[in-house]
């Protein structure tokens, strides 16, 4: 399975296996990591699993949809590494990635 | 002091579907929402999105869910009390004495929270100086568009909101309008009308531009903006509008005594009752075993909600199950007309 890795904003890092076809949201919340609210449950409508891809890795992920940029605009200080975690299906590709929360999410 | 049998936080479906339970067992419900419209997150959040998982409808839109549902509670004559965060609860003999953000206060047995992920309030700026500005020079919606009359007036966001005001207030006001990238979400008529006033000198526009930091001791005399590649200005202005749309925080219910379970609320699946007696937690807010986040479980959950609810407000009565189909008491009371 491939691993990705979350850093909490304090700097404190989880790495953890996440199925593939799982969302980076996904494989957060299912194993408890702090930092990814996901308030709307997956449907690119709240900006709540709000991370910063590294930036190794940013542009190794599947372009960006306008929807998924209109949510980052209300985003907590997103910036140009931004991403919804939502939004990002785990594949043998991102097998290392890593990104990093914000501060908080709202 | 508003007597009732149910009160029912949340105005989303889960919240609508239950005042339809609770009205077939003749039970009376009010309903208080935080947002100035009926509908919770499928009208806040997803209004045009396509929904396919309600029972019976292969699809529909949050905005026709929503118009359905309020249609199916008509002959209950509910009332919404829109615009209202309910704030504090406290036991009064055998019943619950709640009293709202506007200062109305409810008499009932029971409470139902169908409350989804907490109340919508608007997300704010996440730099420390707009907290003490907050009201004095920094707001998050207009109420009365005249104060910002001759002013100095920076708005930030991209989307309807933003384009919306940043076009009126342009009127009477001297408008910048903020953006973190070039592109503005709101509807094209909106951003093209927005360009529009740009190019004649009444508005002018900045992006990719975030708000860094803002000035000023008593009130507000400017801000700092930054872009992702580190340039940065400095703007003078008098008041900072944020319109980033809204999240949704649990707010006051925290405070309530009810055990809490990483922002969901553990509940029994027998009737949906929490912790105390007489407060009952449906939808996405409440959780057990098994909990799925769908409408029609939250649907379900009303259903056995309203039942627990009979025994609180009707200590007296036997609760009877009937069928709509056959039931004339049923039938009575969403007001039927005999053939």
């Amino acid at each position: 399975m491939p691993k990705i890795t979350y850093t909490e904003h304090s700097g404190k890092s989880h790495t953890i296996e996440v199925a593939k076809d799982l969302t980076v949201m996904e494989g957060a919340v299912q194993n408890n990591i702090p930092g990814i609210d996901a308030d709307c449950g997956g449907a690119c409508a709240c900006a709540t699993c709000h991370v910063y891809v590294d930036e190794q890795w940013f542009d190794k992920l599947p372009k960006i949809e306008s929807s998924e940029e209109d949510m980052l605009d209300v985003a907590y200080e997103p910036n140009q590494f931004s991403r919804l975690g939502c939004q990002i299906t785990v594949t043998d590709d991102l097998d290392g990635l890593v990104v990093k929360m914000p501060s908080k999410q709202a | 002091m508003i007597k009732t049998d149910v009160l029912i936080i949340g105005a989303g479906p889960v919240g609508l579907f239950a005042v339809q339970q609770l009205g077939l067992i003749g039970l009376k419900a009010e309903v208080v929402d935080n947002l100035d419209k009926t509908g919770g997150q499928c009208i806040e959040l997803y209004p045009d999105k396509p929904i396919y998982d309600i029972p019976a409808i292969p699809e529909c839109t949050g905005e026709t869910l929503t118009k359905n549902l309020l249609e199916q509670i008509k002959p209950f004559q509910t009332n919404f009390h829109l615009n209202e965060r309910v704030q504090e609860i406290s036991k009064e003999q055998n019943k619950w004495k709640i009293t709202t953000s506007g200062n109305k206060v409810f008499l009932a047995p029971n409470i139902i929270i169908a409350a989804g992920v907490g109340s919508f309030e608007p997300r704010k700026f996440s730099i420390k100086e707009a907290e003490k500005f907050e009201n004095n020079g920094v707001f998050y919606s207009i109420k009365d568009k005249t104060i910002f009359k001759n002013k100095k007036v920076c708005i930030f966001g991209g989307g309807d909101s933003a384009l919306d005001w940043a076009i009126e207030l342009s009127k009477f006001a001297d408008v910048t309008l903020i953006h973190r990238r070039t592109e503005f979400r709101g509807t094209e008529h909106s951003a093209t009308l927005a360009r529009q006033f740009e190019k004649e000198g009444k508005l002018k526009i900045k992006t990719p531009f975030q708000i860094s930091s803002i000035e000023g001791d008593n009130k507000i005399t400017g801000i700092t903006v930054k872009s992702e590649e580190g340039k940065v200005e400095k703007i003078s202005t008098d008041c900072v509008l944020g319109f980033f749309g809204l999240i949704m925080k649990l707010g006051p219910i925290v405070e309530w005594g009810l055990n809490l379970d990483n922002k969901t609320i553990p509940v029994n699946t027998e009737n949906f009752q929490t912790n105390k007696e007489g407060i009952f937690a449906i939808g996405d807010i409440c959780t057990y075993p098994g909990k799925l986040k769908l409408i029609l479980s939250g649907f379900h959950e009303g259903a056995l909600a309203a039942r627990g609810c009979f025994k609180l407000a009707r200590p007296n009565e036997k609760y009877r199950f009937e069928f709509t189909t056959t039931s004339k008491t049923l039938q009575e009371r969403i007001g039927v007309k005999k053939k």
